[in-house]
């Protein structure tokens, strides 16, 4: 047997990539309906409704905070869903990626593609969101156009992560594992609804753990114009995960599809 | 050099050997034909020749190139029809091509210019816009085929080409594939049906327990493995007759279920007594593949 590899893909995921591409500007509408419209309906709904019966938060309106955690959510959604559910009608059911390996691409050339893909729909996703708060006047600082490339990457560690489940995935129904074992509890304690800090201490700590909390803590400052704190630390909680989780799903796919 | 060398390929899944020691050459500009049951190990020669798997042990070098060490390199030459249909269905004939095309890093002029030759090629001609899913299963096979020459391959892989096809688009495939060796690419394929294999391959291979059992073209496997004339005899006491006459008057002979198979060099004595049997139905024929490939692999099922 050959010894395991690391990764070692190439500027060949491009294709990969514009495959996707091709495919969305074909779909686009009701892609951009599932992908779009709901965060922003919630962020209004939930941002002007609750956001009525409550005092302001750390001295902003209820919406202003919610806007940056809807922002990090729907970045984070975006790209799951793409890793998991397009991503496992590509390498399962339609058998996309056995004809791209076919071709001279290997396993690493398209998952990469298929990374890159899920972050770029998700920076579609979060722009909306800023463009929305923007629009309402929750975000007026140039500051917050610094989120752009922060949603890229909170894009790329979800796609990451993302795409190990689906490596393991033996179908669709696996996902809603994924979704109310990890995704839903951490959203819960991560700052998107509420501060953290209403948790108690040791669920704070999980939660501080998780990546999510990261993209927060730093989306939030920026969309209120100010600096965030220790920006270096959650940048390398977000990046850690990616360089972790991404070599694991290339190689459970490899063990998958190579075998 | 020859396009597809392979010696000694050896893969295990786990207490099952599937690939024993499978070792043969393909000559360049001819068709060769794995055969072989369910199981026997076609699909994961090809999978382990395309470098999507390592073997255990044994060369492979496609090509010109050692795989799976440099697979990414020779599958630029390569061109593959995969089994199960996995082209694009959110788009249309052309586009397929297009996108596929990409994967080869080609230049988008060079594709574009490629495309309606191919068409016209796999009979699709002013169909470049039709969507996947309003195609037949003919129509998909076609275009896969297309697909798979979008790089202008050296060497053609197919893996079972035409099974679930009616006759109508086997033929139609068959023949487009025989025009192939004539252009100079060399094709490789798998298939279950013998007529298939007689018809298009100038060289075959038969391949049983991961092993290649035969080698040889057609004529020259019939003419070795087989005695030239079959005649099959069936209908009500045919077992019966069997017992009692068939071995004097044949070469060898098989019963499979109500059907005896008596092979001979010499059928005229044989036909002389049948036609005095009331109640037995026969039929006089030439030995075939099939008739090769059941002899050397059984007649049992492979499930």
């Amino acid at each position: 047997m050959t010894m395991p590899r690391p990764p070692g893909p190439s500027l060949r995921f491009v294709a990969v990539w514009r495959r996707n591409l091709l495919v969305w500007r074909k779909l686009a509408i009701p892609s951009m309906l599932g992908n779009l419209a709901d965060p922003v309906i919630y962020m209004l709904g939930l941002g002007y409704g609750l956001g009525a019966l409550l005092p302001e938060i750390a001295g902003i309106s209820y919406i202003a905070f919610l806007a940056a955690g809807t922002l990090c959510y729907s970045t984070m959604n975006s790209a799951t869903f793409e890793a998991l559910y397009s991503g496992f009608s590509r390498m399962q059911v339609q058998r996309t990626w056995e004809a791209m390996l076919n071709a001279p691409l290997e396993l690493d050339d398209v998952l990469l593609g298929e990374l890159v893909w899920a972050a770029s729909k998700s920076v579609l996703s979060g722009l909306a969101i800023l463009l929305v708060a923007w629009a309402l006047g929750l975000t007026a600082s140039p500051l917050a156009l610094w989120s752009v490339p922060l949603i890229f990457l909170v894009g790329l560690t979800f796609g990451a992560i993302g795409l190990i489940v689906t490596a393991i995935a033996p179908g669709y129904d696996f996902f809603m594992y994924y979704f109310t074992l990890f995704i839903t509890p951490m959203v819960l304690l991560s700052g998107v609804f509420f501060p953290a800090e209403q948790l108690p201490g040791a669920i704070q700590t999980l939660g501080q753990a998780l990546p999510l909390a990261h993209a927060v803590a730093l989306a939030r400052p920026l969309l209120l114009g100010h600096v965030p704190e220790s920006v270096p630390y959650h940048l390398a909680v977000l990046a850690g995960y990616l360089v972790v989780a991404f070599p694991v799903a290339v190689a459970l796919a490899r063990r998958r599809l190579l075998k | 050099m020859a396009p597809l060398t392979v010696a000694g390929l050896r893969k295990r899944y786990g207490a099952i050997e599937v690939l024993a020691g499978v070792s043969f050459e393909i000559a360049r500009g001819k068709c060769f034909g794995l055969l072989g049951p369910n199981g026997a190990g076609k699909t994961t020669t090809l999978r382990c020749v395309l470098g999507l798997t390592p073997p255990a042990a044994g060369e492979i070098r496609l090509c010109g190139e050692p795989v799976p060490a440099r697979a990414r390199e020779a599958r630029i030459r390569v061109g593959v029809v995969p089994q199960v249909d996995n082209l694009d269905p959110d788009f249309s004939v052309a586009e397929n091509l297009l996108v596929y095309g990409r994967y080869f890093g080609l230049p988008e002029r060079v594709i574009r210019s490629r495309i309606p030759p191919l068409l016209e090629f796999a009979g699709l001609a002013g169909r470049a816009a039709t969507g996947i899913r309003e195609l037949s299963g003919g129509m998909k096979r076609r275009l896969a085929l297309a697909r798979a020459l979008i790089n202008e391959p050296e060497l053609l892989v197919l893996d079972e080409p035409t099974t679930g096809l009616d006759p109508q688009a086997r033929h139609l495939i068959w023949d487009r594939l025989m025009a192939l060796p004539k252009r100079g690419v060399t094709v490789l394929l798998t298939t279950h049906f013998m007529e298939e294999a007689e018809r298009l391959c100038h060289d075959i291979a038969i391949l049983d327990h991961g092993r290649v059992i035969a080698r040889g073209p057609a004529r020259e496997l019939i003419a070795a493995h087989i005695e030239p004339q079959v005649v099959e005899v069936y209908g009500e006491g045919a077992r019966e007759w069997a017992q009692a006459h068939a071995s004097g008057l044949s070469a060898r002979v098989e019963t499979a279920g109500e059907t005896v198979f008596c092979y001979l060099s010499d059928a005229t004595t044989l036909l002389a007594h049948l036609e005095g049997q009331a109640g037995l139905r026969y039929l006089h024929r030439p030995a075939d593949l099939e008739d090769v490939f059941l002899k050397l692999t059984g007649r049992e099922l492979r499930e």
